[in-house]
């Protein structure tokens, strides 16, 4: 009986979280005015890593350190920034590792050429199976 | 003779299988490293300039950084659990001569005072930033963080997480290391 009362309890425990309670940045949440910066803001969050929470992109995350980071996209969008630029800042931060668009760089070219070789490999061996049929 | 070759082609494919295995197993045998590493190491302190987060320290800004003295600069919050564990190693940093600097993160001035009336103040200067923007200019990804600062301005090491004791030696060795 304690037991289930213990467990029932425990059903009942609210999380600690670690969390602010201040109000999310501007821009967080509040879309720019401009359509098309707006737009181009959306699809560079998308393709942005939240740092808390790090298999969300930070168009997916209510973390409020995915807000002051949608913030950040957001405002430099307005004051004429580029999403390249955007990304490239952010990169310089934090690494590749912030960035969901893939990247051609030293450690990553593999994962491009290789796949490459393989395709051009079975093409060779297709061609010389299908010449020696005919 | 094309059957003792047929042979060799799939051994060589079950060796390759089994490399790759091998390689699977090594890598997810590996501890995973969940930390974030600011790719700022060696490079300036971006400008900014913060306001005061309390009454009774000054604000922060990259020019107080760049001031000729070697700087802790602890990234903290109120709200945030494991930056009241690592109080009693900010303390011994200072008791050892630390100048000890701070940015709070998304915090209220009063939940900032009870903190440092709680846990202890051991920082010269506390600038207030509401939107996270200086922890993002310099590759912070949480709190706490705590960065070494060279007297030229200059980010030389990075600890994530809160400071355990076996962290105290390391961060004093990082400061002599910045010069002081």
């Amino acid at each position: 009986m304690r037991w289930l009362v213990a467990l029932l309890l425990l059903a009942l425990a609210a999380p600690v979280t670690a969390q602010d309670t201040m109000p999310p940045a501007p821009y967080a949440y509040t879309q720019l005015e401009d359509p098309a910066q707006e737009e181009q803001a959306r699809e560079l969050m998308h393709t942005l890593r939240c740092l808390k929470c790090q298999s969300q992109s930070i168009a997916d995350s209510d973390a409020p350190m995915a807000g002051d980071m949608r913030h950040q996209v957001r405002t430099r969008i307005a004051a004429g920034e580029s999403p390249d630029e955007i990304r490239e800042w952010l990169i310089s931060r934090y690494g590749d590792y912030v960035s969901y668009e893939p990247q051609i760089s030293s450690t990553t070219w593999p994962l491009f050429v290789i796949p490459l070789i393989v395709l051009l490999l079975a093409g060779t061996v297709l061609l010389r199976r299908m010449r020696r049929k005919s | 003779m094309n059957l003792t070759r047929l042979r060799y082609t799939l051994w060589g494919i079950v060796g390759l299988a089994a490399a790759l295995f091998g390689l699977f197993a090594y890598q997810l045998s590996q501890p995973k490293d969940e930390f974030v590493h600011s790719a700022m190491i060696g490079e300036p302190m971006p400008a900014f300039d913060l306001p005061p987060a309390v009454e009774s320290r000054p604000g922060l800004s990259s020019a107080d950084l760049a001031d000729g003295t070697p700087k802790l600069l602890n990234v903290f919050a109120s709200w945030c659990i494991p930056c009241a564990a690592e109080a009693p190693q900010l303390e011994a940093l200072e008791r050892a001569g630390a100048n000890i600097v701070a940015v709070a993160i998304r915090d209220r001035p009063a939940d900032v005072n009870r903190f440092l009336a709680i846990y202890g103040n051991p920082f010269t200067r506390i600038g207030r930033d509401d939107i996270s923007e200086v922890q993002l200019s310099i590759g912070s990804s949480g709190v706490p963080e705590t960065f070494v600062i060279d007297g030229d301005g200059v980010i030389t090491y990075q600890h994530i997480g809160d400071i355990r004791e076996e962290h105290v030696p390391i961060l004093l060795e990082e400061l002599r290391k910045a010069g002081s």
